[in-house]
């Protein structure tokens, strides 16, 4: 599937399937996955807790832990553009996961926020020391001095007051959003390509979210970096992102535009997620929870992942075999039998 | 941190007098003295003597003085003058006695600690990296022998097999030709021989422990977070394994000197005296038998000081490795 056939694809995700291959059994973490993320600008994932959108973050970076992880299928294409006009295209499935060329790429083209302020720093670094050396591990030209420069100015562009002080605290010293951060300093210090941000308000309060938020989006006009913005928050997505795609048990269910996503949900899945999240302007309709739980993560499913769950089931036809991928609308993608023929 | 050190040394003094007391208490725990069983022996092979000669002896060494004033003799002569009393047993002062083994016995431990954490440190991390490979099987295998045998068994096979196999005598420090001569480079290499094996064994023990606590905290460590924090920075393995994971779990390891400490300068009681090494542990051992109080006085009290001061070391390793128990001391 092509969203759009410009040349300003950076990173292009062909059919990815990956497996994690546990005692208990299989996990099919990914089966199939395919989007396109644009320069500049910004993939929203949404999705459950085990729907795939952390690994399909860690593979795009080369980080799928492995074992158990395994990429057994499918292409993860970067387009790396260079001087001139010339791109350099890196399959990053067939790279070894901890060789230089994979490492040149990570943190330097293409960075990650993480979910957890609290833990993703080392706790007896300095978080200077720590953003020093992401510049350091991809300039080896750059003075210790210049790094210490480049690290002071991102901590302050990042809004960390009194950074030239704050570069030599310790993460424990700052709270949960500073830290937070800290970390997207640490993630623009190379000024990437992509900034892949999992679920990085999950662990802060409102306000502060919503405070990171602005920040990415500013940051995002200044650095021009696309970013690929990972949540299970609809609100949080549609906030920031450009287009939406919508992940359940490894398959991407839904994929358009944010607005066309929020006007015309076309999968019941997408349905039951909008009908699960108060509305401000005033509808008194009750909340609904998605009817049912999250299948098991060993279970293979023959037809549709949410035909357990689905109200608008077909039975015969859902069960059966997998829903296609298909535009049902223009540049609206949906994988349901509802809009096949 | 000069403030936190100076502080915690001042709490020591308080801690050091408490412990004497308890040490000089303790070793007046058992019935009699040394001059009641220096009597009793001489008695029971056949020599008399008469009560008058025994009170002699005992106002002699003081033993009719009550308690505390010969607590407060021995205490201030430590103080004043690094007197530790007298050996009745050696007929020389403790002092010297202690000074004479000391050397082996601190070459020997100190080397016993440098092996275990060259070998243990590798095996640990490889064997935490590579979990539930054939390496790690092979390496926990070991670490539990390691952990599990008796170390004076270990001693008392390995020497045999020494004798019985390469024709070498294990025990003592020097070879019989060597025992009187005069120091030569032959002598040298001859101790070097006869201290591979007290080594190896006094080694693989705290070996098999290290392996095993180092393998356990780094792969609670390699599961966090800040790991794939730098992978992702595009850090290469081997770099990002050292500068964090190894360094925190290596914490516990390093932590753990000061406990050390004492069994430093006593050295393993029970491999000693079967390898026949003139280490400081079987010196206790027979001056506790004696009942030779202030040989064995001063050994506890030096082991508790030992004890003490190990434990402030390791705080202090702690909180210069750690800045987050650093600045939470510093803060109160």
């Amino acid at each position: 599937m092509n969203m759009q056939t410009t040349n300003n694809v950076l990173v292009d995700v062909q059919d990815l399937k990956v497996q994690f291959l546990l005692h208990e059994g299989t996990v099919h973490a990914l089966e199939g996955v395919s989007f396109q993320i644009q320069q500049g600008k910004t993939l929203g994932v949404i999705g459950e807790s085990g729907s795939g959108k952390s690994v399909t973050a860690q593979a795009i970076m080369g980080i799928i832990p492995s074992p158990p992880g395994k990429v057994v299928g499918g292409r993860v294409l970067l387009n790396l553009p260079e001087e001139g006009a010339s791109v350099r295209v890196i399959n990053v499935t067939e790279l070894p996961p901890s060789g230089a060329e994979i490492r040149s790429i990570r943190g330097k083209e293409i960075s990650m926020i993480f979910q957890e302020p609290m833990t993703s720093f080392s706790p007896v670094h300095t978080l200077g020391n720590q953003i020093m050396e992401a510049v350091q591990l991809h300039y080896p030209d750059v003075s210790k001095k210049e790094a210490r420069e480049r690290a002071i100015e991102m901590m302050r562009r990042v809004g960390i007051p009194r950074a030239e002080e704050r570069i030599d605290a310790y993460p424990y010293q700052f709270s949960g959003g500073m830290r937070q951060r800290a970390m997207i300093a640490m993630s623009l210090v190379c000024n990437p390509r992509m900034v892949i941000a999992d679920e990085p308000t999950t662990a802060l309060d409102v306000t502060i979210e919503a405070q990171i938020l602005e920040l990415l989006k500013d940051l995002q006009k200044e650095f021009g970096m696309a970013i690929m913005y990972i949540s299970h928050d609809l609100t949080v997505v549609g906030g920031v992102a450009d287009e939406v795609m919508v992940m359940y048990l490894g398959l991407v269910m839904e994929h358009a535009a944010t607005d066309e996503l929020f006007d015309n949900p076309l999968h019941p899945y997408t349905e039951a997620l909008w009908r699960s999240i108060p509305t401000i302007d005033g509808d008194i309709e009750r909340l609904t929870p998605i009817r049912g739980v999250l299948p098991s993560p060993f279970a293979v499913h023959q037809g549709c992942p949410f035909y357990s769950r689905c109200e608008k089931r077909i039975e015969g036809v859902c069960d059966q075999s997998r829903p296609p991928m298909i535009e049902a609308r223009p540049q609206h993608w949906v994988r349901c039998f509802l809009y096949t023929e | 941190m000069l403030v936190y050190i100076i502080r915690r040394l001042l709490m020591l003094i308080p801690i050091l007098l408490l412990v004497s007391f308890i040490a000089f208490f303790v070793i007046e725990l058992p019935p009699g003295d040394w001059v009641t069983t220096y009597v009793s022996q001489l008695r029971t092979s056949g020599i008399q003597m008469s009560d008058q000669e025994a009170q002699r002896l005992t106002a002699l060494y003081g033993f009719d003085q009550p308690t505390y004033v010969r607590y407060f003799k021995w205490i201030s002569g430590i103080v004043t003058r690094g007197d530790f009393g007298w050996s009745f047993q050696w007929g020389k002062p403790v002092g010297e006695v202690i000074a004479e083994r000391l050397p082996i016995t601190l070459a020997i431990s100190l080397m016993a600690l440098v092996f275990s954490w060259l070998v243990a440190i590798p095996i640990g991390i490889y064997s935490a990296t590579h979990q539930y490979s054939l390496i790690d099987y092979l390496a926990t295998f070991i670490g539990f022998i390691g952990l599990a045998t008796p170390g004076f068994l270990l001693a008392m096979i390995l020497a045999w097999g020494a004798n019985q196999f390469l024709g070498f005598s294990a025990l003592g420090l020097y070879s019989k030709e060597f025992l009187d001569a005069p120091w030569s480079f032959a002598k040298a290499m001859n101790m070097l021989q006869h201290m591979i094996l007290p080594l190896v064994i006094i080694g693989m023990a705290s070996a098999g422990s290290t392996i095993r606590v180092l393998r356990g905290n780094l792969l609670d460590e390699l599961k966090k977070q800040y790991v794939v924090t730098a992978r992702a920075k595009g850090m290469s393995e081997t770099r990002l394994l050292l500068k964090y994971p190894v360094r925190l779990a290596l914490n516990p390891v390093f932590s753990t000197i000061g406990w050390l400490l004492p069994a430093i300068f006593a050295g393993e009681v029970l491999i000693s005296i079967v390898l026949s090494v003139p280490s400081i542990g079987p010196l206790l051992l027979r001056s506790t038998l004696a009942q030779d109080m202030y040989l064995t006085g001063s050994i506890v009290l030096i082991l508790s000081a030992l004890t003490i001061f190990g434990s402030l070391i390791s705080d202090i390793y702690l909180a210069w490795a750690d800045p987050r128990i650093r600045y939470g001391g510093l803060s109160k």
